[in-house]
């Protein structure tokens, strides 16, 4: 799809939240919450007593039961029916050819190490904190996304045998 | 008026409901802006691909200006719509951990979740990782716990800390995001690669 009407799409989407729910979009919170009860479940107590999990299980609160879980559900369907629809429906792993699948599956999951930790820290990843934050006008959102966009440049050389 | 939520207690299946329709809404946009291709999203950062840049401040700037006229007109009460809270140590550094990640991994994890929906392996390992990322923060929390919640300056708008109006400040970003597409349009001849666009 041309990349301005994707971008519209993507901000009256935006905008639904705001007006109806009266929030911004995010992906990296819905992870968290299910990291959340995913502790709860395994180790009750050490969650009920950790500082940063305790308070997702006060008065008997439910981690998954939250607006985001159901919005990165919401995400997974929505990008499915999309690529079905686009016949983009396929198992593979997508790489440079000049490179090994297993080297780009580590760096894909130390990415997702790092995008994660960096987003707890942050308050929010590309969707809740910058993107979102923008639409609101707040600063951290505009020093977030300049700080995560100049970040990627600046390591860009480094990884530019992953890509290029 | 708006936000709807503040307006009527809805039952929170309802509060579900709208919630998934909305993430379905953010899935399909995303997979359809072609941001469930890694190699695309990086094309930002090697000049080749700018739809990235095309799409976000497409995106903010629709969100933004179409909040605004609902405010004007009444529709939209933006006090009751939430503003994420400044706290810059936190922001700058989480944000370049972000970009590190993004530029080893391919994806932010919106994007990720997206393109691991239509089957790409390398986005399932990516949202593994991201699960394991959530993991360590909440395991070093007590140890970082002082700089997270330092130097922090509240629900700061942009606006009013550059001394400038509203809609001074919305116009300039207007005008800014204009230059930025003009350049990403001249980056993607200059750095093209179609072995590569041709591919994804």
């Amino acid at each position: 799809m041309n990349p301005y009407l994707a971008g519209t799409m993507l901000g009256i989407v935006l905008l639904l939240a705001m007006f109806l729910s009266g929030r911004g979009l995010g992906a990296s919170g819905g992870i968290k919450y299910c990291v959340v009860s995913l502790v709860g479940a395994v180790d009750r107590s050490h969650a009920e007593k950790s500082i940063y999990y305790g308070k997702y299980f006060e008065n008997g609160k439910e981690p998954l039961n939250n607006w985001l879980t159901y919005e990165i559900l919401g995400v997974v369907t929505g990008g499915f029916i999309s690529g079905a629809l686009s016949g983009r429906l396929k198992f593979r792993i997508e790489k440079s050819p000049s490179i090994s699948n297993t080297r780009r599956l580590i760096f894909a999951f130390l990415g997702g190490v790092c995008f994660v930790y960096g987003a707890q820290l942050a308050r929010g990843c590309t969707s809740g904190a910058a993107l979102s934050g923008m639409a609101v006008l707040s600063v951290a959102g505009f020093v977030t996304m300049i700080a995560i966009f100049g970040s990627a440049y600046g390591f860009a050389y480094f990884f530019r045998k992953n890509w290029i | 008026m708006g936000p709807i939520s503040s307006l009527i207690t809805m039952p929170g299946w309802l509060e579900m409901l709208i919630a998934l329709l909305i993430g379905t809404g953010f899935g399909f946009a995303l997979e359809q802006a072609g941001f469930s291709s890694s190699r695309k999203l990086v094309g930002m950062f090697y000049g080749y691909d700018t739809t990235v840049l095309k799409v976000f401040f497409t995106a903010a700037i629709v969100a933004l200006v179409g909040s605004q006229f609902l405010s004007y007109f009444g529709l939209l009460n933006l006090s009751q719509v939430y503003v994420n809270e400044y706290y810059a140590g936190a922001s700058i550094i989480g944000g370049i951990i972000m970009g590190a990640g993004f530029i080893m991994g391919g994806y932010c994890p919106g994007t990720g979740l997206s393109a691991l929906s239509i089957g790409k392996i390398d986005a399932v390992v990516f949202a593994l990782g991201g699960f394991t990322g959530a993991f360590l923060f909440g395991e070093t929390y007590p140890l970082i716990q002082n700089f997270a919640n330092g130097s922090y300056k509240g629900a700061e708008k942009i606006d009013e800390a550059l001394g400038i109006s509203t809609g001074l400040f919305i116009f300039l970003l207007i005008v800014a995001a204009a230059g930025m597409f003009w350049i990403g349009e001249l980056a993607e001849k200059k750095f093209a690669r179609p072995d590569i666009t041709g591919e994804i």
